[in-house]
């Protein structure tokens, strides 16, 4: 059992008040709040360590440089890469997608085609949208159901020899939605397309084994899982990111510079120029190290404690329709009332101190599928309450009174 | 009345309201009474695309002043184009262009102006003011 009263100790912007009202923070989707040991963390590295990475020779670069690394390792063990190289610091999950995205341009050619799904972050369409503009190459789309689950069959059916690589979400931000990675990543190595695995929902509930998962690139960031904004992880097997062409030139990338030819730096330096987000990458091996010290089987069994609870109290409301009705999904709940548009309660709730999200959730081919303008997105975090819940549930009742 | 006059008028409705709550109520009942638009109207050509909230809005000119309409699929925000359409629509143009919305904070409604609402309501005053400048060089020409 987790003691919540606790662990939302740890998080200082939890006791604060919105509009006059204990603040509800139900946008966990958009981004985590920060326990105290991580912005304790940020503040340490700048008062003690901070200097450039991997390359001075003296003390502070050194302890800064090890720090860095040292974050990798614990990334590593994470998400059980076999090698610290395989894990690259980026900027966040759309800059791992956009990485990969481009470094494909050089494999792709004409007519070969590209996979995504129905169920995808603008994040993880438009950067393969862009990849086909430039190469030629057919973006395919695998269908939802009524659910909002991936029609399977359709995916089996749209894959072939043109497929090179597959890229979906590991759980959908819009729906919450957990999708079945394992049997997608098989049957497209079994045509022998590459797979890119968004975890960037997926993080802040479960720990993900790359390994057992036979992925080849798997996104995520680190501001969802209670690290700092402008921190991302992209792993990618040793073998596709020794394939990949770099993706930024500059510092750091570099083995050896001359006007004729330049040589590109082993992994993970390959894709890492320039100075990155030093603080912010010591810092997502805190917060990562945070998360593990609660453990995941038990923010697990307590997320879906308020999942049901908040499905259960939700569904009394007259008129709402939850998006997203499948037995394997994330704590999150989507949904809209009948004939009151999602941003009307979504402010009336706002002033009544619950933030949630309201809107397309950047998924709007997920909107045009139920047609519909958009939804009230709830999505619950371990710090979070059944009596929250309850509130919500209150604030959401008494907007539908308001409005009807 | 100058678009000053109207503000301060609807400064004046809006200070008997003891809270928000009131407020929003006043504004959802504003959002639902009045048709705005033509159907005709509600073109592509003049929709506002928010990610929270469409904005639909059509201006005309109708001897030396302009008259604008609009809706909106969310009743808040609807209710606050009646509010906007109050003040600025039948005004002269360069009294539109040189016109403010700060009366809007001080009905405490500021947030809904946000740029990060994305209500559409932002462009819709950016657009308001657009079809003023149009109009104005036009006439001058």
């Amino acid at each position: 059992m987790l003691d919540i009263q606790k662990i939302r100790a740890d998080f200082p912007i939890l006791s604060q008040t919105v509009n006059g009202k204990p603040l509800v923070y139900f946008d966990n989707g958009a981004t985590s709040q920060k326990p105290q040991v991580v912005i304790d963390a940020e503040v340490k590295y700048y008062q003690e360590i901070n200097a450039n990475i991997h390359r001075g020779v003296h003390t502070l670069s050194q302890l800064a440089t090890d720090a860095y690394e040292v974050s990798r390792g614990k990334v590593q063990n994470h998400i059980n890469a076999k090698h610290p190289h395989e894990v690259l610091f980026t900027s966040g999950t759309t800059h791992g997608i956009n990485l990969v995205s481009n470094g494909f341009a050089s494999i792709l050619k004409s007519g070969d085609e590209v996979i995504v799904s129905s169920l995808e972050h603008h994040s993880n369409i438009v950067p393969w949208q862009m990849l086909c503009e430039r190469t030629g190459a057919v973006l395919k789309v695998i269908p939802i159901d009524q659910n909002g689950e991936l029609i399977i069959s359709e995916f089996d059916a749209l894959l072939s020899d043109k497929t090179k690589i597959v890229t979906v979400n590991h759980i959908s931000n819009a729906l919450g939605v957990i999708n079945p990675i394992k049997y997608i990543i098989e049957k497209a190595h079994a045509v022998g397309a590459a797979v890119l695995i968004d975890g960037a929902q997926a993080v802040p509930h479960l720990k993900p084994d790359v390994q057992e998962l036979d992925c080849d690139f798997y996104a995520f960031s680190g501001h969802k899982m209670c690290g700092p904004t402008g921190t991302g992880i992209l792993y990618g097997k040793e073998e596709w990111l020794n394939k990949l062409p770099p993706y930024q030139g500059g510092g750091e990338m570099i083995k050896e510079v001359t006007f004729e030819k330049t040589t590109y730096a082993d992994l993970p330096h390959k894709f890492e120029a320039g100075t990155p987000n030093i603080a912010g990458g010591i810092v997502l091996g805190t917060a990562i190290d945070y998360l593990n010290n609660i453990g995941f089987d038990k923010i697990h069994e307590y997320e879906n404690e308020l999942l049901e609870h908040a499905t259960k109290r939700l569904s009394e409301i007259e008129g709402i329709r939850i998006y997203g009705n499948t037995k394997n999904k994330a704590s999150v709940v989507s949904f809209n009332i009948d004939g009151i548009h999602p941003y009307d309660i979504g402010s009336i709730i706002d002033k009544l101190g619950i933030a949630v999200r309201t809107g397309h959730h950047c998924a709007q081919p997920i909107m045009n599928f139920f047609c519909i303008p958009g939804t009230i997105r709830a999505s619950f975090s371990f710090y979070n309450t059944k009596e929250e819940i309850d509130l919500m549930v209150d604030a959401v009742k008494q907007a539908q009174t308001m409005l009807s | 009345m100058t678009i000053k006059e109207i503000q301060n008028e609807i400064i004046d409705e809006f200070s008997m309201f003891d809270d928000w709550m009131q407020r929003y109520e006043y504004i959802i009942e504003l959002g639902k009474s009045l048709p705005l638009i033509k159907e005709e109207y509600k073109t592509d050509e003049n929709l506002i695309k928010g990610c929270q909230s469409k904005v639909w809005l059509q201006g005309e000119q109708k001897d030396d002043k302009i008259v604008f309409t609009a809706d909106s699929d969310a009743i808040l925000t609807k209710g606050i184009i009646a509010i906007l359409i109050r003040a600025f629509s039948n005004q002269k143009a360069s009294d539109i262009i040189n016109a403010d919305t700060e009366f809007i904070d001080e009905i405490g409604l500021k947030e809904h102006l946000s740029a990060t609402r994305a209500n559409g309501l932002v462009s819709m005053i950016k657009n308001i003011k657009m079809y003023a400048l149009a109009f104005d060089a036009k006439n001058k020409n």
